[in-house]
């Protein structure tokens, strides 16, 4: 068996409108990995999503998953993938249990199998009380977990969610996380789509980044990190600071009397300027990130790419 | 890992009738009652009030003669509206996307729609029917024609319906076929008379309809009357149903106003 759960080669799509969607994209998903797709809006995301998961027709070029061929095994490849789209697709006049049920039904799954499925997987996330309640009056939430739900029911092997937490509370996408965290340690691959890059940073230990249909970046997180060409942090100090030393390797700047701002260029270590700034005098209580690593990065590229 | 690679037909399709049939049943006030008040005062007026001043037709009592047609027309509009409006509706709220991502067949999609039309025409046909016996209690000529016949009536139109719900992009475009096309041509079909009535320009023009047909060997097995041969009416019927599946399949096939 191969150890690739995706792999996408000289993906096109132009749509009628003559629009260039995407213009060759590559990818390769590791089985079990928790990979992101990250890209501003119109990047060409939910188009690659679409055609992966076959609602969408592509141009040209060629996808596989667990290495079958969309074109030449279709139903194949649709059984492996799960899919979790970005706006509701369900009726909202069926209940939660037959939403669940009809969709392992499409599957293929027998009716008494699918039962004891959807059971299990509506009671993992929390739907099992209200399963006999129309879609309509769940609480958004529960629609989207409820969608979640639906992809798993015929146990995928491959997750796919396009911006699975857009526009939801942050209790939700904590608790989102940590599920899809939980299953992807219990082996399934997971493919997400988004614009939060706090949630590819905390999520994902791989990503792409797509622009204009173009893929920029495609590499480990930490590789990615190291790309930074400037790390920016707040420093806290325990007296004010009247004056900032000048040390190489790193710009300083003060922010009020007692937080300082530093901008570290390069490789330069945190040790060697914490080091120095107490030999002039300057103690640090604590530290946290400026800004969100990843997004710094993510500008960098998209300017570059531009 | 994964229950049932690369799928399962039959259960999908298992599953797609009993979605349709749960639906039309859950709605039983919008599909099931309007053709039971309407066929009732097709009778109340056309059959024991008008139809006792007209004379027989084909040495039928008129209000006979008129039920075979009125079944049908609940039949096509049953059939009809079942699958134009669930496919339609599964496409604006998007919940066409469910079958579109699992490993169903093309085919598989097609016959389930399709079943689901012809379980709700026929099961209306027979309530109609029902209702029919009150008022004319018709001792049925042939059985089997009459089963033939509403079945192939319920799948033609169950597919046309299932090529209105695919090109349709708002709600009026599944109004306006059976609004200006199928209650003309239904009517025109024979329902209130015989084209033997007409002059024999009209009689030729009428041949052109296709629900004559129907609605003639649809009569022929409950009455054993007709104004058209038996046989031609399930060719002519028999090849639509050819014609229009084989479109059907090709949409669903292409993702033709379903895929981008």
């Amino acid at each position: 068996m191969t150890d690739s759960a995706l792999s996408i080669r000289g993906l096109h799509k132009v749509y009628k409108s003559g629009r260039h969607a995407l213009n060759g994209i590559d990818l390769e998903v590791p089985d079990r990995e928790f990979f992101a797709l990250l890209g501003p809006n119109g990047a060409g995301k939910s188009t690659a999503i679409g055609i992966i998961t076959s609602l969408i027709n592509k141009s040209s070029g060629q996808v596989q998953v667990y290495g079958h061929d969309l074109d030449d095994s279709p139903a194949m490849v649709k059984s492996l993938i799960g899919m979790v789209p970005q706006e509701f697709n369900f009726s909202q006049f069926e209940t939660g249990l037959n939403i669940v049920l009809n969709q392992a039904g499409y599957y293929g799954v027998p009716r008494r199998q699918a039962l004891r499925k959807a059971q299990q997987c509506l009671e993992i996330l929390s739907l099992w009380e209200r399963r006999h309640e129309q879609a309509r009056y769940l609480s958004g939430g529960m629609k989207r977990r409820l969608m979640i739900a639906r992809a798993l029911v015929h146990e995928p092997r491959i997750l796919v969610l396009d911006e699975p937490t857009a526009g939801v509370d942050v209790e939700f996408r904590r608790g989102t996380w940590e599920f899809l965290l939980d299953m992807n340690r219990n082996g399934l691959t997971v493919l997400l789509t988004t614009h939060y890059l706090e949630e590819a940073e905390n999520l994902c230990k791989r990503l792409a980044i797509i622009n204009d249909g173009k893929i920029i970046e495609d590499a480990d997180l930490k590789t990615l990190i190291g790309k930074l060409r400037t790390q920016g942090f707040i420093l806290d100090t325990r007296e004010s600071v009247r004056q900032l030393p000048d040390l190489p390797g790193c710009r300083l700047y003060t922010i009020d009397d007692t937080t300082i701002g530093l901008e570290l260029i390069g490789n330069q270590e945190l040790n060697t300027i914490f080091a120095e700034l107490s030999r002039h005098n300057v103690h640090i209580t604590s530290m946290r990130n400026r800004t969100n690593r990843l997004e710094e990065l993510f500008m960098d590229l998209l300017e570059t790419h531009s | 890992m994964m229950l049932c690679p690369g799928g399962n037909n039959r259960v999908a399709f298992l599953t797609i009738l009993r979605k349709e049939v749960t639906r039309f049943s859950r709605i039983w006030l919008q599909t099931v009652v309007p053709s039971i008040i309407s066929t009732s005062m097709y009778f109340i007026i056309f059959g024991a009030l008008i139809g006792q001043r007209i004379g027989p037709i084909n040495d039928q009592p008129y209000i006979y003669y008129i039920t075979p047609g009125l079944i049908i027309m609940a039949i096509i509009n049953n059939a009809y509206a079942n699958v134009s409006a669930s496919f339609f509706s599964a496409k604006f709220q998007r919940n066409v996307e469910e079958i579109l991502v699992a490993p169903l067949s093309p085919l598989t999609i097609l016959l389930g729609y399709v079943a689901g039309g012809v379980v709700r025409g026929i099961s209306i046909g027979i309530i109609v029917a029902l209702v029919a016996a009150c008022f004319a209690p018709i001792a049925v000529h042939s059985w089997g024609l009459t089963l033939l016949i509403g079945t192939m009536t319920a799948v033609l139109f169950s597919l046309a319906g299932l090529i209105n719900g695919i090109v349709a992009t708002d709600f009026d475009d599944i109004s306006i076929v059976p609004t200006f096309f199928l209650l003309p041509l239904i009517y025109l079909g024979g329902v209130f008379y015989s084209i033997t009535m007409l002059p024999e320009f009209w009689q030729h023009v009428s041949r052109l309809n296709p629900i004559l047909y129907m609605i003639n060997a649809f009569r022929h097995g409950i009455l054993g009357v007709s104004d058209i041969d038996t046989r031609l009416a399930i060719l002519v019927m028999a090849g639509t149903i050819v014609f229009l599946a084989a479109i059907a399949q090709y949409m669903l096939v292409h993702g033709t106003r379903i895929k981008s």
